[in-house]
């Protein structure tokens, strides 16, 4: 194909990933986090903007772009600004190795990259730079202490998150994530391998600061964290930043564990939406069930509880595929 | 294979631009109403106290000093475990090594208190 | 100009301007954080030559873990608040000329060298090549690293408690 071809390709690709995250994520997931905490409350969430209240986070987002745009006196301009564009942008940087089915023409990836699962832990470690400008930028105590902290979560957390990741590339021989759904093809990844599946996805629930990992955004401690001086649209935009990695990481477990697109009679991609928003469901259900960690229990909890049973994970797997199939 | 890596670009350079789109649109629209209080830095309403830090803590620096030998270690697992499959046991006994001796630092780490937040 | 020199030449730029802020900005968050467009320059370059486990490796390690690691010293330490440092001094032409004079050596040492084609092409699955070779010829390199890395952590953490 003509290079200006496949410009238009990439570009168009690009847009569409963006809006679909954009409308998925952000939107429809901000909106079903809170029509599911309603439930688990038993209280409904909102209902009245729109049928059943679909159009609320439109709604809410039409509002924040009209807000004004404070920066606090003694910020950091440069940076401040920075960190809106470099956490949602790392976030969707995600999204490129992601499969999300498969047509007569080949996969529905923006693009198969042969280090694909590198590329994902790579971006997922590239937010946690933006989260701190972001804490920096604001010259705000309780800002920056809230983008330390998070940082130093989601630090601890990408080591867990790795290991579980190379235990499935080794199970498939390949860090393509198109292969390693094609390596599903007899038998899920969380049937052979569960508690890789777990550590991934109490990883990933660190790794987005959600409960029961939230300490550094909740409410009722920092403030917001590390985007407390944020308002308006940057606000949501970290926003789409937070819920965007979210998904990605839900959309990652699919692929890496549940088989990605594959199964019978449906289309792929409604098996792979059917899946992803299934584990959306499980993150929120998580969510609005358990209370939070403290720093010292969760940094603790992830450095002596996760990475020795991740170790041990990949040395039973690496025993099993490379020793006892021979 | 750098035909990749050009969508890959491309989708960075475009996305920024589609993130900071919204960024230029309240740039454009948004109210504007300045007065002194309003650019305070925020401190659940009372005036703000001294400087943004105050205070040198070690732990966050060893954390992230911590996991940056990790992250060395798991980068070198990355092609390992493309590999393993076509090599039998003489892969897994190298894990092993690897893996017991950087096991060793992370018990290393635990009994020194590197890993501890208080 | 193809492609890839177009590529290559924009990736340099990009990497030599945020060298450029990094080495000469009186603020030293602003250095810190130009180091990510740098890394990221650094990876494209890779990306031409044909190393993309590197370029992965790039990403992860530098813009990710050593970026953070510099900007965790950055904040803890009061230099951070905001206090602008001179980054010039009295030996600035000398410095320039020094500069000029390796630059014109290594230029010429490196178009008057015949530099050796190394035999075969590159395989196309980069990783899985790394990782056979760890498994074959470089066992004994990938064993130690992992004691590198071992040493690597008791020291830091010596150092570190000891400034307690």
């Amino acid at each position: 194909m003509p290079w200006y071809l496949e410009l238009l390709r990439a570009v168009a690709g690009t847009i569409l990933i963006f809006s679909g995250v954009a409308v998925i994520a952000a939107m429809f997931g901000v909106l079903l986090e809170r029509k599911i905490s309603a439930w688990i409350q038993s209280r409904l969430g909102p209902k009245h903007v729109g049928p059943q209240g679909l159009l609320q986070t439109l709604a809410d987002t039409l509002k924040l772009l009209q807000k004004e745009n404070i920066v606090p006196r003694r910020a950091d301009p440069v940076i401040f600004a920075s960190a809106v564009i470099v956490v949602p942008l790392a976030a969707l940087l995600d999204y490129v190795v992601i499969p999300f089915g498969t047509t007569r023409a080949g996969p529905l990836i923006f693009r198969d990259l042969n280090i694909g699962v590198l590329y994902f832990a790579a971006t997922s470690a590239l937010v946690v730079v933006g989260i701190l400008m972001a804490g920096w930028g604001s010259n705000n105590k309780y800002a920056l202490l809230g983008g330390l902290r998070s940082a130093a979560q989601m630090v601890s957390y990408e080591i867990p998150m790795g290991l579980a990741l190379i235990t499935v590339a080794l199970l498939a021989g390949s860090l393509s994530t198109v292969t390693i759904v094609n390596a599903q093809a007899g038998l899920w990844n969380i049937v052979s391998q569960p508690v890789a599946f777990l550590i991934f996805l109490v990883a990933a629930t660190a790794e987005v600061n959600r409960t029961p990992f939230d300490l550094v955004e909740a409410e009722s401690e920092l403030v917001a964290g590390y985007f407390s001086e944020y308002t308006g649209m940057r606000f949501a935009l970290f926003q789409l930043g937070e819920y965007g990695e979210m998904f990605a990481m839900a959309a990652m477990a699919v692929t890496l564990f549940l088989g990605g697109w594959r199964g019978p009679i449906l289309p792929p991609v409604l098996w792979f939406v059917i899946k992803l928003y299934a584990l959306i469901f499980v993150f929120m259900w998580v969510r609005w069930t358990f209370p939070r960690f403290r720093i010292d229990q969760l940094l603790g909890f992830s450095w002596k509880v996760l990475i020795p049973v991740a170790l041990l994970n990949l040395v039973v797997t690496a025993f099993f595929v490379v020793v006892a199939h021979r | 294979m750098l035909l990749d890596w050009g969508y890959v670009a491309v989708f960075a350079i475009v996305g920024a631009g589609m993130v900071a789109l919204p960024l230029l649109i309240i740039w454009l629209i948004s109210p504007r109403s300045s007065y002194p209080q309003k650019f305070e830095t925020y401190e659940s309403g009372v005036p703000a106290i001294g400087q943004a830090w105050s205070q040198f803590n070690v732990r966050y620096y060893l954390f992230s000093l911590i996991f940056v030998v990790f992250d060395v270690e798991i980068i070198y697992l990355y092609p390992w475990a493309v590999a393993a499959r076509s090599q039998g046991a003489l892969a897994f006994y190298e894990l092993l090594v690897f893996l017991v001796i950087l096991t060793l630092g992370l018990v290393y780490a635990w009994r020194k208190g590197a890993l501890e937040w208080v | 100009m193809t492609g890839e020199a177009l590529a290559f030449y924009v990736l340099a730029a990009l990497t030599l301007a945020s060298g450029l802020v990094v080495v000469t900005s009186p603020n030293i968050v602003h250095s810190a954080v130009a180091l990510v467009p740098s890394f990221l320059g650094v990876t494209g370059l890779y990306v031409l030559l044909n190393a993309e486990f590197l370029a992965g490796i790039q990403i992860l390690i530098y813009a990710g873990a050593i970026t953070v690691l510099i900007l965790f010293v950055i904040m803890l330490t009061e230099g951070g608040t905001g206090m602008r440092a001179r980054q010039r001094n009295e030996q600035g032409p000398i410095g320039a000329a020094v500069a000029a004079a390796m630059a014109v050596l290594l230029i010429t040492v490196a178009t008057h060298t015949a530099w050796p084609r190394g035999a075969g092409t590159l395989p196309a699955y980069t990783t899985a090549a790394i990782g056979r070779s760890f498994l074959g010829a470089n066992i004994l390199v990938f064993e130690g690293t992992s004691i590198v890395l071992l040493v690597s952590l008791i020291g830091a953490i010596i150092i570190a408690r000891k400034e307690e």
